[in-house]
């Protein structure tokens, strides 16, 4: 049931260039999935947020996003300290239908701010008994997060466009050099890398997170919408038919 | 303290909907609070055919306020009155159905469309949508047009008929007079703002359609005075909207002359918006010396 709750930040770092990492409690934590968001309200701003969720910790009732600094929204979130509380709506949108696949070993591919909802995937992948193999790109060696995080969990390799971490270049270079044997990828970041991933992986099976500016949050502005791909004539809601989609069920552009 | 007021085909409880294109079809914001609480719910505009809507990014945020290009999306009127409406029959709260179209003859068809409704107690003629290519502001900016399509809505309907105005005019008054010639039951104002916002870095407006309609607390000055400059130059109904984010909103809007009002951004920012201004209603009227929600209507003229 998705509801609004004003909540505790346990903890607030930052963990890479313009790149924080906030810890909330909620009785509701144990109810987020991977892949799904929160929708967060702030003071000097008339639209709420929309941030994925990182991880959860069942046991103490909370749960950890990641977000980075892209405009006034985003800089204003930056600010707030462990202590303080914001106002929240949980759990929003789909997640990742994890209970239907069978799965031996899964591709993550993640760029940027695509990352966090892909490590609690991961994690949960994990815990499953599912090998992972992670490929991560960042613009930069400053950007790079959680890489040690990934590793715990399985092969991982990093990818920055100007060659200053890891390999030089995309996710999609690395993903090149890779076996093929695995059973479903799973991609979030920006867009034109979700395309050149989805097209490099058509002969897969596969599911991706988008995202885009919303109003609402929950499905009825219809601001968020991704042609289908099925009927182009026809829309899906990221914010509540997604985010996440099957590869083959939305029209990118 | 009495929150109720009455206007034409509906009998409000209180004063409190929320405005079309803002609150879908209700289900959603049904999670978050019972739909009973509110005075009508004024539901997505419907047009004849299924619209797919404009490419995104569809919004942007602005100071105080939003734009938004969302070009009428919504799943047909057949749809809407076989999938949509039936839902919200559990609540004892009246539905204004929202009517869109392109020409004089879609507007009928909508209309009549509805009549087969059960669920509909009356219409909102949407004659002032900012982002659609064909139709919609071209009928809320010519008085001819106006009354036209107003009349044409009002012989095809059993039911009461409000015109959304457009603040995108030079006369708000010509054109409230023109839609009463036209037979119109009451009217809601305003609708959006034509507007725009520019990337620095991308060197481009940021709505892929250029411009939207800006709305929220932005717009409320503007909303105020021409809904204060109608009320004093004609009698009809009013329904208020822009920018309502708290009860001293609506009783601003009510002092100005709206009859009751409708809330649209806010619902984006808290989900909670309708119900919390509701109940902090009596109290703000109270405090301001009004005996109930009728006693303040117009009384913004008197000084």
């Amino acid at each position: 049931m998705i509801t609004k709750q004003l909540l505790q930040i346990i903890s607030h770092v930052q963990i890479a260039e313009d790149t924080f990492e906030v810890v909330l409690q909620s009785s509701l934590a144990k109810e987020l999935k991977p892949g799904q968001f929160v929708h967060i309200a702030l003071k000097n701003h008339m639209l709420r947020r929309p941030v994925s969720v990182a991880g959860i910790d069942k046991e103490n009732n909370n749960f950890t996003i990641i977000f980075k600094i892209f405009g006034e929204g985003t800089r204003e979130l930056s600010q707030f300290r462990a202590g303080d509380a914001l106002d929240v709506i949980l759990p929003c949108g789909s997640y990742y239908p994890l209970d239907d696949l069978q799965l031996d070993h899964a591709l993550i591919v993640g760029g940027g701010i695509g990352v966090p909802p892909l490590y609690y995937l991961a994690k949960t992948l994990k815990e499953k008994g599912v090998k992972v193999t992670s490929v991560l790109g960042f613009q930069n060696k400053d950007q790079v997060f959680y890489e040690e995080k990934f590793q715990l969990l399985g092969d991982t390799h990093i990818a920055t466009n100007d060659g200053s971490y890891g390999s030089q270049g995309f996710v999609t270079d690395i993903i090149s050099g890779l076996p093929d044997a695995f059973d479903y990828y799973f991609s979030c970041g920006p867009t034109p890398m979700l395309k050149a991933v989805t097209n490099q992986l058509e002969a897969h099976n596969g599911y991706i997170s988008l995202e885009e500016r919303m109003g609402c949050g929950v499905g009825t502005c219809y601001a968020c919408v991704v042609p289908s791909k099925t009927d182009p004539t026809k829309s899906k809601k990221i914010c509540k038919d997604g985010p996440v989609f099957a590869a083959n069920e939305v029209l990118l552009t | 303290m009495s929150l109720s007021t009455k206007m034409p085909g509906l009998t409000l409880k209180n004063p409190v909907m929320p405005a079309s294109g803002c609150f879908g079809f209700g289900k959603e914001y049904s999670q978050f609070f019972d739909l009973n609480e509110l005075g009508a719910i004024i539901v997505k505009a419907a047009t004849r055919e299924a619209r797919y809507g404009n490419p995104t990014p569809r919004v942007a945020e602005t100071a105080s306020g939003m734009l938004n290009a969302i070009g009428l999306q919504n799943p047909g009127v057949e749809k809407i009155i076989d999938e949509e409406l039936p839902f919200l029959r559990q609540f004892d709260t009246p539905v204004i159905a929202n009517v869109a179209g392109s020409t004089v003859e879609e507007y009928e068809h909508v209309t009549k469309a509805l009549n087969r409704s059960e669920d509909v107690s009356a219409l909102e003629l949407n004659i002032s949508c900012p982002n659609v290519k064909e139709g919609g502001v071209q009928f809320g900016t010519d008085p001819e047009l106006a009354k036209e399509v107003t009349y044409a809505v009002k012989q095809a309907s059993n039911y009461p008929v409000y015109v959304k105005l457009s603040p995108n005019v030079a006369n708000i008054i010509g054109m409230a007079k023109a839609v009463a010639d036209g037979g119109a039951d009451g009217i809601s104002m305003i609708n959006t703002l034509t507007g725009m916002q520019i990337n620095l870095k991308q060197r481009k407006p940021i709505i892929a359609n250029k411009t939207g309609g800006l709305s929220g607390p932005a717009v409320k000055p503007i909303a105020i005075r021409m809904i204060y400059e109608v009320r004093q130059a004609l009698d009809l109904p009013i329904i208020g909207i822009g920018g309502i984010v708290t009860a001293e909103d609506v009783v601003e809007y009510l002092l100005a002359g709206a009859n009751a009002v409708a809330v649209g951004t806010a619902n984006f920012q808290n989900p909670l918006a309708c119900p919390e201004i509701i109940q902090a209603l009596p109290d703000v009227l109270n405090k301001y010396g009004f005996e109930s929600v009728e006693d303040a209507i117009g009384k913004g003229h008197e000084a």
